[in-house]
């Protein structure tokens, strides 16, 4: 079973690192464009946010949100697009399918290569966030494990609606259906603390909000929030849509 | 010694209503070259998708070097080398890496997977075209990369749906040659093609299959002595006083209207009347084909 996996992960491994010098440009040159933006253009606006008991600049405040969206964003489309693209297009599953593979190494070895996509923005963008000191060590290293967490739970989200839409165009629905919303309101550009209640309720069935909630601890060194209750909510997603991926993937798969 | 490398007993698979391959029974012998036949939608991929466990059997069994499908497909997998109908060559990949990248899923040394897969290129005249990718080539090209590609892992038995649609003459007499030349290793081949010059030419034994069912088997040269006999005599615009007399010789005819196909032996003497006295031209003698057997059994309608 792992050696399949492996297998998978390393065709999209070959395929990735023939294009490697564009693939990494958008993680790098994204948060840079954001902080430009946000942390320079808004911040004088706003000046400080309340985070835990004190309060943080608001450019501090939105650099772990960049990353967990990143994390999110890179599994996600990895999983939909181009995975869409190499099943209904290319075939590529379909050719897999005549090896030694089993439709559940082709599909893990998928989601496992979205949350390395995941990972890998994550450490480019790590990078560029050191540089502005907005991520504190050792801590900051436990971003990377945890990429790999959120990358899979999102990945296997977007394997499950690769598995059920009928056309590429579809994307578009869990993509404004859940994926902007999250963006948006999961405690990513504003706290999420001094809004009324049933929003806040809201943000906390997101996915995305427990995710962020964990970059910032991890880049601040410090966590304002319970940390298992917010690993246990990402590991869950994982839990559910993971084998619901498979499910679907197989049903779609062989005929 | 005759040593099944397939053995399908009575195998069926529907989908929802429509019955794709229905009851179907037949067995390949370890070096032997099998041909499947067949209108659109006769059921000829649906049976091969089942022998490398793409589609689950609805009913029956499979056996595949002895091991059963739904139970071994991993192992059985391991052991053949398929083509699909459909291209399945990664546009992501360069033609030489589309082989080691396969090599892999085999888990075949990296060593060994460049030294065969250099090897197979050189034997479908590829090696020239090694870095380059697959929408830069030629749609025969392409299907030499698919056939080349089936082989990486030397398998016992190698399974080709539709192997030469779309070529160009040339391109399906090389693969002709190279599909001789497999075959001349021992190689057991389970070909699926439209066409009948193609099945006559390689293989030793035919399936003709129609609606999810095999109408007959044999060797192409006994099916075609048995169902129309040794020669053809074809004329266009028949007179009614030559359908009459067809009609009360009981000959073995086909009557298409506009055309009328005598079936028959050129030694018989009827068969030379009919020719010297109706048809001093406008008619035809020719040796019967696999595609006139074909033809007779299956109709001549379309099957959409
Ligand atoms: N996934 C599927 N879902 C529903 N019906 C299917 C599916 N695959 C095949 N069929 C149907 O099963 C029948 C047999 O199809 P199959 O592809 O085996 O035919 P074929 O002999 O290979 O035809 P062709 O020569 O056109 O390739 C057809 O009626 C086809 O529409
Ligand atoms: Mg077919």
């Amino acid at each position: 079973m792992s050696m399949g996996i492996l297998r998978v992960w390393q065709r999209n491994l070959d395929v990735y690192r023939q294009n490697w010098k564009i693939s990494f440009m958008p993680p790098l040159l994204e948060p840079l464009l954001y902080l430009a933006a946000f942390g320079v253009g808004l911040s004088g606006l706003i000046g400080e946010v309340p985070y835990g008991a004190g309060k943080i600049s608001y450019l501090t405040f939105i650099a772990p949100a960049l990353l967990a969206i990143n994390i999110m964003n890179n599994a996600f489309f990895e999983n939909t697009y181009a995975s869409f693209v190499r099943m209904y297009y290319q075939k590529t599953f379909a050719a897999m399918m005549a090896t030694p593979l089993s439709v559940e190494e082709i599909i893990t070895g998928e989601i496992v290569w979205g949350a390395t996509k995941s990972v890998i923005a994550t450490a480019i963008m790590m990078v560029i966030l050191t540089i502005f000191n907005l991520i504190h060590y050792p801590t900051g290293l436990l971003l990377i494990p945890l990429a790999f967490c959120g990358g899979f739970a999102f990945g296997s989200m977007g394997m499950y609606f690769t598995g059920i839409v009928f056309h590429i165009e579809l994307f578009n629905l869990p993509f404004f259906l859940f994926i902007t919303p999250m963006f948006l309101f999961s405690g990513t550009f504003f706290p999420l603390e001094g809004m009324p209640p049933w929003p806040q309720m809201l943000a906390t069935a997101l996915p995305l909000t427990h995710l962020v909630d964990l970059t910032r601890g991890l880049c601040y060194g410090s966590f304002a929030k319970s940390v298992p209750l917010a690993l246990g909510y990402v590991l869950l997603f994982s839990l559910i849509f993971y084998p619901l991926a498979l499910i679907k993937m197989r049903r779609r798969l062989i005929k | 010694m005759w040593e099944p490398i397939v053995e399908a007993l009575q195998i069926s698979k529907t989908y929802g209503e429509l019955v794709a391959v229905a009851e179907v029974s037949f067995a390949i012998a370890r070096g032997e070259c099998f041909g499947s036949l067949g209108p659109n939608g006769a059921g000829k991929t649906t049976t091969i998708r089942m022998i490398y466990g793409f589609s689950p059997l609805t009913a029956g069994v499979l056996k595949v070097f002895g091991l059963d499908v739904s139970r071994h497909a991993r192992a059985i997998k391991a052991r053949i080398g398929v083509c699909q109908q459909d291209n399945t060559i990664d546009p992501d990949l360069t033609i030489i890496q589309n082989l080691t990248v396969f090599a892999r899923y085999f888990n075949i040394p990296r060593p060994l997977a460049v030294r065969k897969a250099d090897e197979l290129l050189r034997f479908m005249s590829l090696d020239h075209r090694s870095h380059s990718r697959a929408l830069e080539l030629s749609g025969g090209m392409v299907r030499r990369i698919v056939l080349a590609r089936a082989l990486i892992n030397q398998p016992e038995l190698l399974i080709l749906d539709e192997p030469t649609t779309g070529l160009g003459p040339q391109s399906r007499h090389q693969v002709w040659e190279r599909l001789d030349s497999l075959r001349r290793q021992g190689l057991s081949i389970l070909l699926t093609t439209h066409y009948m010059d193609e099945a006559s030419r390689l293989c030793d034994r035919i399936i003709i299959m129609d609606q999810g069912r095999i109408l007959v088997q044999g060797k192409p040269s006994e099916l075609i002595r048995e169902h129309i006999g040794k020669d053809v005599l074809e004329i266009s615009s028949p007179a009614t006083d030559l359908r009459a007399y067809i009609h009360l010789q009981k000959m073995a005819f086909e009557d298409l209207g506009d055309r009328l196909l005598v079936y028959g032996d050129h030694d018989d003497h009827l068969y030379r009347y009919i020719s010297n006295r109706f048809c001093p031209e406008g008619c035809v003698m020719r040796t019967a084909t696999l595609e006139d057997v074909f033809l007779k059994l299956t109709g001549r309608g379309l099957r959409e």
